[in-house]
């Protein structure tokens, strides 16, 4: 457990750090709780049309009501509640998708570091070929192929991003292989499944944690970007990827339909990360390098 | 330094096989290709005509052996849509995504590397802070959102710029300032910390002890030796962008071959989407290689081993 860090470089580093962590924390828990709390916060009913009230502005513009603070979308839905449901979707697929990527990701890693020769060279070289495709254009070619849904969006990014979490996993395993507490356990007679899960995962857990951030922050961009090419999340659900491609015509005569879901989305990722910064920092470890 | 090359391009070949496999089953394994090319509407009759006339009727490992012998010899057939053979169209198209990444890394490494310097300099001021904050909004930035939004500001409401399309250089700003975005985060985090190293350093000291110029000690002696990651960062990062390339070229209509990609997936023309695909992969692989290369050559400690 000599793993854990702590930041010693600086009293102002660490304000950083904790001010970093809490409007993360703070983001990411308000975005959680409204997705949670979606069917009872939301002031309308997300799917409803009301084509007599179109594109009507956000309350705090000319011409707004309090009806639909956030204003109506190009079919007279009320933007507030599909922003309210769209942080479901946002949340979810992030969610699933870290789930998936990361069993993936932390198995294979896992394997490579803990028994190198020939398994971590199959392993070093999944990871190789995996970072030589192109993401975005394989999801897009997937999902042109197979048709679009929810489950398949989460399905392609998982299986897509687990390259972090097998490097990540890979080299924690590596410094921890030779260590003393995991002689012991061999010594002690443990299995090497006893060994991997017991010793192993719980001490390489925490960085992990970074990585699912990194990656969840990422699998968000990627699922509205999918979403806005007409490829991820099939409408009439609210994404907010696809909240922008559809308010995209309007952008020019009535600029904020692309602001509102563009800023939430902005700023859940932006909390995500503050979140992983923050870990980071605690961990005094560098990610990135 | 031979064996590391000879070792480094074997692998890079083993890659280069496996992505071809992979861009082949991709198109196969996601359902019955004949009937997704036929369209919703066609008869059990054109759906086998579909088979026998693109080969699909036979054995998947004489399809794929074909495709393999095909492909390496730069031949990827015809496009169902564009009529035309599928190396053309990509070839023609590849100069303006080549263009529009090159474009994206200029402005990134612009702004990055003195940005990332200055931090480094002064760690943990508000300038280091601001700086990171940099970063973080970078991060966070949905690329394609961050397109609309300059197309209205710069584009509609200042006039500055042409709002989509292809065309001379000036259409190549937005996009690049865009795909620069997703580069800025990594190289200036990358700079900074390999700066901060560089400048903790013994050869610092000694330079100073000197009596160097302060922009000399920076420049000649600190940067030069951050900078060797960078280059090999930036150059994997190319790749990353040419990959990424497609949602942007899609924003802004720039017909490169992301954009070529894009419209082919929406007409199921599977022998374009996997030519692209492969194209991409291949060019970065190219990169990475190059990247671990330079990063031998420029690194004089790994030339030896």
């Amino acid at each position: 457990m000599s793993e854990v860090i702590l930041p010693g470089s600086g009293a102002g580093r660490r304000l950083l750090a904790n001010t970093g962590f809490l409007l993360g924390a703070l983001i990411v828990g308000a975005v959680l709780i409204v997705a949670i709390l979606a069917p009872w916060i939301s002031p309308h009913d997300p799917f409803a049309i009301d084509l007599t009230r179109r594109l009507v502005p956000p309350v705090f513009m000319e011409g707004g009501t309090p009806l639909n603070l956030l204003g109506t979308d190009q079919l007279g839905r009320d933007y507030l509640s599909r922003l309210i449901y769209g942080a479901r979707i946002s949340m979810v697929i992030g969610i699933s998708t870290v789930i998936v990527s990361g069993l993936i990701g932390t198995t294979i890693g896992v394997l490579g570091g803990f028994y190198g020769g020939r398994v971590d060279d199959a392993v070093m070289f999944a990871i190789t070929a995996r970072l030589s495709i192109p993401v975005v254009l394989v999801a897009l070619a997937v999902a042109g192929l197979m048709g679009t849904s929810f489950l398949l969006v989460i399905l392609i990014l998982g299986l897509l991003l687990w390259d972090r979490f097998a490097v990540v996993a890979r080299s924690t395993t590596m410094q921890l292989r030779n260590l003393d507490y995991v002689s012991a356990a061999w010594c002690a007679g443990s299995s090497h499944s006893s060994v991997l899960l017991k010793e192993i995962l719980p001490n390489i857990a925490t960085h992990l944690a970074v990585v699912a951030t990194l990656e969840m922050a990422l699998a968000i961009l990627l699922e509205a970007a999918l979403s806005f090419l007409g490829l991820g999340v099939p409408a009439p659900l609210p994404s907010w990827g696809l909240m922008i491609s559809e308010a995209k015509e309007y952008m020019f005569f009535t600029p904020w339909v692309i602001l509102v879901p563009g800023i939430a989305l902005f700023v859940l990722v932006l909390g995500v990360n503050l979140l992983g910064d923050a870990l980071r920092d605690m961990l005094g470890t560098d990610l990135n390098r | 330094m031979l064996r590391f090359l000879l070792r480094r391009l074997a692998v890079a070949l083993l890659v280069a096989l496996t992505v071809l496999t992979l861009s082949f089953l991709l198109t196969r394994l996601s359902g019955d290709l004949a009937i997704s090319i036929a369209g919703p509407n066609a008869t059990q009759e054109d759906v086998d005509i579909i088979r026998r006339a693109y080969g699909l009727n036979r054995p998947l490992t004489q399809q794929y052996l074909d495709w393999l012998v095909r492909a390496v010899q730069g031949d990827f057939g015809d496009s169902f849509f564009f009529k035309d053979r599928v190396a053309k169209l990509i070839a023609s198209r590849l100069p303006i995504t080549m263009t529009l990444g090159l474009v994206g890394l200029a402005i990134a490494l612009v702004v990055s590397l003195p940005l990332g310097i200055i931090a480094a300099v002064r760690e943990n001021s508000w300038v280091d802070r601001s700086v990171m904050m940099v970063a973080l909004i970078g991060q966070a930035m949905p690329s394609f959102w961050l397109g609309l939004i300059l197309m209205v500001v710069l584009g509609l409401n200042l006039g500055w710029l042409p709002i989509s399309g292809t065309g001379g250089w000036e259409y190549y700003v937005m996009p690049g300032i865009v795909l620069a975005f997703s580069a800025i985060p990594s190289l200036m985090r990358l700079t900074r910390s390999g700066m901060i190293e560089a400048l903790s350093s013994d050869y610092i000291r000694t330079a100073r002890a000197k009596g160097l110029s302060r922009l000399s000690i920076l420049v000649k002696h600190g940067f030069r030796n951050a900078a060797i990651p960078v280059v090999s960062i930036a150059a994997v990062q190319l790749g990353f962008m040419l990959g990424g390339s497609i949602v942007i070229e899609s924003v802004f209509a720039m017909h490169g071959v992301g954009y070529l990609a894009w419209e082919s997936i929406g007409k199921n023309d599977f022998p374009v989407v996997q030519a692209v695909v492969l194209v991409l992969a291949l060019l970065y692989i190219a990169l990475t290689l190059l990247a671990d290369m330079l990063n031998a050559v420029l690194d004089p400690r790994l030339r030896s081993a």
